[in-house]
């Protein structure tokens, strides 16, 4: 009987325990500033292969303008830019990446949109790229327009906007076409460039990286119908306020010294300057960076490792890359873009 | 130790109640287990404000599927995209299983061949698509596909209105309405009835002896029903032709790369090791048999169908269970190819709502439930050629 007794009392324990062990709430998120400082790094989610964005030079380290938002953070948070850990993400797991705590930042040409913002748990920091989405047709198809596409095969990404908008684009002018999706963006463009799909779509700026990856650039050709708007910004997860303002800060400080001619050149000779708002963002005035938790040096860090806005684009995407993108809307709103930073103030 | 308790020793010693009690336990413990996940999932994912439930369903789901066997357009719900979705994970998977089958069979018995040749040449086959992952083999059959056939504006014909190119095979169609399909069950009736026939004959043959020609009936059996749906429903008969398009061909029925690709895959990696079932069922049989086969008089070929091969299925149906288990699963693999099967058309779904984790849900619970009557049908088979009274 003894036995028994105790037995059985060990099962009721087990059996409360249990319940405690399941109605016990899950510990509250942790401070992700905290965690970045002890693990002594940023996990930053970036596309694998996506040439001016990220992609991995002759020397294995990763390089992009995506990369270089991460890198903006990090030399906010550390003083310097490259205490980052690159995680390659593919399109249709990278928010599940977010949401679980794989990656501090998602810094992946994602597009901010009003379901993503509302049910994914998910904030999206400032739009650092303003893009749309486009179609590139081989030139010898002699397309001149989207409207010509009328039963195209045309090659997509799954767990992206582009095929919801490709339909949203479609429908309307009554314009059937074959869809044919690939998980994988080698895989993608491999169809496309085989003749397989008789155009590509996705954003403007992805398309300027398919073109660069192909063997003969020139062949293709990108329509001039913009299909979308997609707005490309850093995601964080919703739960932590703070991380998210260092995040928008962090691109806001490239913006604001571009804004004001400071340049990864000549940033220390404005730390004697005697513009109060340049003292304030490159805190040689106020206490700016205790405000979100850095040191107050953490702007002056940004552009002094990376530059301002324009030398990052320039660097990754502009003219002289393979790239070779315009800056388009991404012009500060001074010059008629739609760039703008709120005042450092 | 005693098995069975007396009536004076505590209910904890008796072995009946312990084995119960343990698995009250075990079950407790699953349960308890399962509902703690359940809790702790919904609750993070209730604070992170991810959106859960199953509504998201009946919501217009807003994208094209590029083929789909049932009726499907982007204003359905994602609940019918799945649907279209499932559709085309088991008409490829029932596709691959038949043509793995019959492939397995021809491959197997050839590798038995006294022709070293022959034998030598099953061997290489078996070998070469059994020792290479099956993904690899996809993105081989459908670079082959893409990169050798020419573009539709150059499209091959080698039969008039039969086209070949990097679109696929397009070949002229009717347009497939109720009556077609009731025509065809006509057909299947009047299969069915010729078949009876075609057994009464032989039953008759083998009662008394008179051997007299059954074809004019089974051929009567098929067309009576045929001729009679035709004309009762009459189907449109009308042929849609295939035409070379701007950028695609137009009309007619195609067959396109991502479907093709995938089911030349699937069947020909699973017809690899049926082929080895068979050979294993095959030499299974006593060599007794196939000498009191011959001792009877019978060609090689009517040996094997009639007495090797009903004795080989018992040793062949449960490896080949596993099979076609594993040929219906490896179908997600449709994916890296870009055919719209269950698994793509649940990603899409996931991406555009966002929920996960249902989403894995459904299709976790589709490959089980699917699988399971896969299973339960070949079991069911299985007892049927079993040796009755073992």
């Amino acid at each position: 009987m003894v036995k028994a007794r105790s037995l059985t009392r060990w099962l009721a324990f087990g059996f409360v325990a249990g319940l405690g062990f399941v109605s016990a709430a899950p510990a509250s998120a942790q401070a992700t500033l905290d965690t970045v400082k002890k693990r002594g790094k940023i996990l930053c989610g970036v596309s694998p292969v996506a040439p001016g964005f990220s992609y991995a030079d002759d020397k294995g380290v990763r390089r992009g303008f995506d990369v270089d938002i991460c890198r903006a953070v990090s030399a906010a948070v550390f003083g310097e830019p490259d205490k980052v850990e690159y995680v390659p993400l593919n399109t249709n797991v990278r928010f599940q990446a977010v949401q679980s705590g794989e990656v501090d930042i998602l810094s992946r040409q994602n597009t901010w949109s009003f379901s993503r913002d509302n049910s994914l748990g998910l904030d999206f920091g400032p739009v650092v790229f303003y893009d749309g989405q486009g179609l590139m047709v081989p030139k010898k198809l002699n397309v001149s327009s989207a409207s010509e596409l009328a039963n195209a095969a045309i090659c997509l990404l799954p767990g992206t906007t582009t095929l919801q908008n490709l339909e949203d684009f479609f429908r309307p002018k009554n314009i059937k076409y074959e869809p044919v999706v690939f998980e994988n963006s080698d895989e993608w463009r491999n169809a496309f460039f085989s003749g397989r799909c008789d155009a590509i779509t996705t954003d403007r700026s992805d398309l300027a990286s398919v073109r660069a990856i192909a063997s003969d650039p020139d062949a293709y050709v990108v329509l001039p119908e913009t299909v979308s708007k997609e707005p490309l910004a850093p995601t964080i997860r919703q739960n932590d306020p703070n991380w998210r303002k260092i995040v928008d800060w962090s691109v806001y400080a490239l913006i604001a010294a571009e804004e004001k001619g400071i340049t990864q050149a000549n940033v220390d000779s404005h730390l004697k300057s005697e513009d109060p708002e340049i003292q304030r963002l490159l805190g040689v005035n106020g206490d700016f960076g205790k405000m979100l938790g850095l040191d107050n040096k953490w702007s002056y860090n940004i552009i002094k490792s990376l530059g301002n806005y324009v030398e990052v684009f320039d660097r990754n995407l502009g003219p002289k890359t393979r790239l070779g993108l315009t800056r388009g809307p991404n012009k500060l709103w001074t010059e008629g873009g739609l760039l703008y930073a709120p005042p450092f103030r | 130790m005693r098995p069975v308790a007396s009536s004076g020793t505590s209910l904890f010693y008796n072995l009946r109640f312990r084995a119960i009690l343990y698995q009250v336990v075990a079950v407790g413990i699953i349960v308890l287990i399962s509902l703690y996940l359940f809790s702790n999932v919904s609750q993070k994912l209730a604070e992170q404000n991810i959106a859960t439930g199953f509504g998201f369903l009946s919501r217009d789901a807003g994208f094209v599927i590029s083929q789909s066997l049932i009726d499907y357009k982007p204003t359905d719900s994602y609940g019918r995209a799945l649907l279209a979705g499932i559709a085309n994970t088991v008409w490829v998977s029932a596709w691959g299983v038949v043509l793995a089958t019959i492939l397995g069979l021809v491959v197997g018995i050839a590798r038995l061949s006294r022709n070293p040749l022959l034998a030598f040449l099953a061997f290489l086959y078996v070998e070469a698509l059994r020792n290479v992952p099956l993904l690899l083999y996809l993105f081989l059959w459908y670079a082959l596909i893409v990169t050798t056939l020419p573009s539709v504006r150059e499209a091959w014909e080698p039969i008039p209105h039969v086209f070949l190119s990097n679109s696929g095979l397009t070949v002229p169609s009717l347009s497939w309405t109720g009556a077609h399909s009731l025509t065809l069950a006509a057909l299947c009736v009047g299969v069915a009835m010729g078949v009876a026939v075609r057994r009464r004959a032989t039953a008759r043959r083998v009662a008394t002896g008179q051997h007299r020609p059954s074809w004019p009936w089974v051929v009567l059996a098929v067309a009576v029903p045929v001729v009679l749906a035709v004309l009762l429903f009459q189907p449109d008969l009308t042929v849609s032709l295939p035409e070379k398009g701007r950028f695609r061909m137009t009309g007619g029925a195609q067959l396109r790369p991502e479907f093709t690709a995938l089911l030349v895959g699937l069947a020909l990696s699973a017809s690899a090791g049926i082929a080895e079932i068979v050979r294993s069922g095959i030499l299974s049989v006593r060599k007794g048999q196939w000498e009191a086969a011959r001792a009877l008089g019978l060609r090689d070929g009517l040996s094997m169908r009639l007495i090797i091969l009903p004795q080989a299925l018992r040793v062949i149906i449960p490896p080949l269970t596993s099979s076609y288990l594993s040929l219906f699963k490896n179908s997600s693999l449709a994916i890296a190819i870009g055919y719209p099967d269950l698994v793509m058309v649940s990603n899409t779904t996931m991406n555009q709502t966002g929920q996960a984790i249902e989403g894995i849900a459904i299709f976790m619970m589709v490959y089980l439930g699917l699988s399971i009557v896969i299973s339960l049908f070949m079991n069911w088979y299985n007892s049927r050629v079993a040796l009755k009274g073992r």
